[in-house]
């Protein structure tokens, strides 16, 4: 009953600021270049999904977000992985990560334009860059995060190292693996903007940026508005898998963890 | 009963008949861990058996290397000192043909209550349908059938312990060890849980090694109680329990009983007070 009203007032509250947005720009006279009223945004965003432009683009930033996304994810599962299970690896690996980890990883975005070129590689390989990091991190310290308990447990019973691996450490370490991959898709799409930024021939970030130097304001809001309606959908992606794959997980049910995720972005 | 009652302590600590091979031979055993401070002695000189089917008890107040005891036992930690052996055969590491208690219930929340019991069957390889087919047997002797799908976390403390004692029984093993399974569970759970070890154990004649700090529950359920010093971990006596069985709560009210717990009780009083 109450959510319901509470739904409602949410909707009106948006529709006030919307008006009260639009009235402002209008009274003020703010000039269009500068902030443009919300119904300018609404009429771009009608007109490039009529022109089928922002679709067009729309489906390049979503190619190049899903692959970055899976070469990112991936890798830094298994290197996680390595790195968890063995000292020696993570010895020597160790200052790489370290370094790597401080960096900020849009800095190297110019270079990977450069190395791979205007299409759709450096924008894969950037994503994949920056969507590294938070997953791998995580998947190190799910690894770890076994209880003593647990694994002797697990010796006990004469399990095999990869027998605890599979049956005690990797079900253990879900909750971090996740939670790195909510962060790692939203990281995905980051790092493919900031490749088109750089250079592109096509994309949502290309397209912000066109029309931002035309002037085109309410455009580039529009093309706004679609980054975080996608940015939403990708992150709903993850949010539905984790409910599946984590229906034993404490923290699931007490949706406790969303503000550490939160902290994490 | 008064044909229950105290055996003198020499003769308590030898081993049973000695044609018999006993089930567990612990000889001079000790162990030190090494730390940053130099090493810390938990266990010296430690000399017992276990017969097979006995339900031993090791008592003694925290700190003084029972679960060490248990560990070594278990084939988890190496000794430093002696031996313990198994059937014969010296503990070089985990084996499979014996189960483990610990103090909390260890289950895994991604396994259901069945597939938790499950585990060792699923680690050692053992017949799918069989040790299923044991596995809800042996939950709805401890009282849980209807139980087997659910979710670790929709159970009860003692329910969970419950169901690691049947995990533990489940793959066959000679031998039992508990360190403290009950003691995270409240007092009246805790009897309850007494009772039903002991119908377990009545019905299946397992070898038994359990730790508790409880000397009422050793009494209770023990057929020998091995009381340690505080540290290093030492054997101070080994007091046999005759009281027939099985037990009801009731027998905690018999002079026996008393006797046994005085008895036991004084150990602590001399060195000033049980710890624990
Ligand atoms: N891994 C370890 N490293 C160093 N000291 C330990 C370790 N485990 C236990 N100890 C020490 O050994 C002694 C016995 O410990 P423990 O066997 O756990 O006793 P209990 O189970 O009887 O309470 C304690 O003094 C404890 O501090
Ligand atoms: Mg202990």
């Amino acid at each position: 009953m109450s959510g319901a009203r509470n739904a409602m007032l949410r909707l009106c509250l948006i529709a006030l600021s919307l008006a009260l947005w639009e009235a402002a720009v209008r009274l003020l006279a703010v000039p269009v270049y500068v902030l443009p009223p919300p119904s300018g945004i609404f009429t771009a965003l009608y007109r490039g999904i009529v022109s089928t432009v922002y679709v067009q683009n729309l489906w390049v930033t979503l190619y190049e977000t899903i692959l970055g996304f899976i070469a990112g994810a991936s890798l830094a599962f298994l290197l996680g992985t390595v790195v968890a299970l063995s000292r020696r690896t993570e010895y020597f690996l160790y200052p790489y990560i370290i370094m790597f980890q401080s960096l900020p990883k849009v800095a190297l975005a110019p270079l990977i334009v450069v190395w791979f070129g205007l299409g759709l590689t450096s924008k894969v390989v950037n994503a994949a860059l920056i969507a590294f990091f938070p997953l791998m991190v995580n998947t190190i310290v799910g690894l770890r995060s076994a209880e003593e308990d647990r694994v002797n447990l697990m010796r006990s019973l004469d399990a095999r190292e990869w027998q605890i691996f599979w049956m005690l450490r990797l079900p253990g370490a879900l909750p971090f693996i996740m939670a790195g991959l909510e962060v790692a898709m939203i990281f995905a799409l980051i790092g493919a903007i900031v490749a088109e930024f750089v250079g592109s021939q096509a994309g949502l970030g290309m397209l912000v940026q066109t029309l931002n130097f035309n002037g085109d304001v309410a455009g580039a809001f529009s093309i706004l508005l679609m980054l975080s309606v996608l940015g939403l959908l990708l992150n709903q992606i993850i949010v539905v898998v984790r409910r599946r794959v984590l229906f034993w997980d404490a923290s699931e049910k007490t949706a406790a963890n969303d503000a550490s995720k939160g902290a994490a972005l | 009963m008064s044909r229950a009652g105290l055996a003198p302590a020499g003769e308590a600590r030898e081993p049973r008949p000695a044609s018999v091979q006993p089930m567990i031979a612990v000889r001079r055993l000790a162990k030190s861990y090494a730390t940053k401070r130099g090493g810390v002695v938990a266990l010296e000189d430690i000399d017992f058996a276990v017969a097979e089917g006995e339900f031993l008890a090791i008592l003694g107040p925290s700190g003084c290397g029972k679960s060490t005891l248990l560990k070594i036992l278990a084939g988890l930690l190496p000794a430093t000192g002696g031996e313990a052996s198994l059937r014969g055969t010296p503990i070089a590491g985990p084996r499979r043909d014996i189960g483990v208690v610990f103090q909390s219930p260890v289950l895994f929340p991604w396994r259901s209550v069945l597939h938790n019991v499950l585990l060792p069957a699923d680690v050692q390889r053992l017949g799918r349908a069989e040790h299923e087919r044991i596995a809800f047997e042996l939950l709805s002797l401890v009282g849980l059938a209807g139980f087997e799908h659910r979710y670790p976390w929709e159970l009860s403390g003692g329910m969970q312990q419950r169901v690691a004692i049947v995990r533990a029984l489940v793959h066959d093993p000679a031998m039992l060890l508990m360190d403290e399974p009950f003691g995270a569970l409240d007092a009246m759970t805790r009897e309850q849980m007494n009772l039903e070890l002991q119908r377990i154990w009545l019905e299946r004649r397992k070898t038994v090694v359990f730790i508790t700090h409880s000397i009422p529950e050793a009494v209770f359920l023990a057929d020998r109680v091995l009381v340690m010093t505080p540290r290093p971990g030492r054997i101070a006596e080994i007091v046999a329990v005759d009281l027939p069985r099985p037990r009801s709560l009731d027998v905690m009210s018999t002079p026996d009983f008393g006797a046994a717990v005085k008895r036991i009780r004084a150990h602590f009083n001399a060195r000033g007070g049980l710890v624990a």
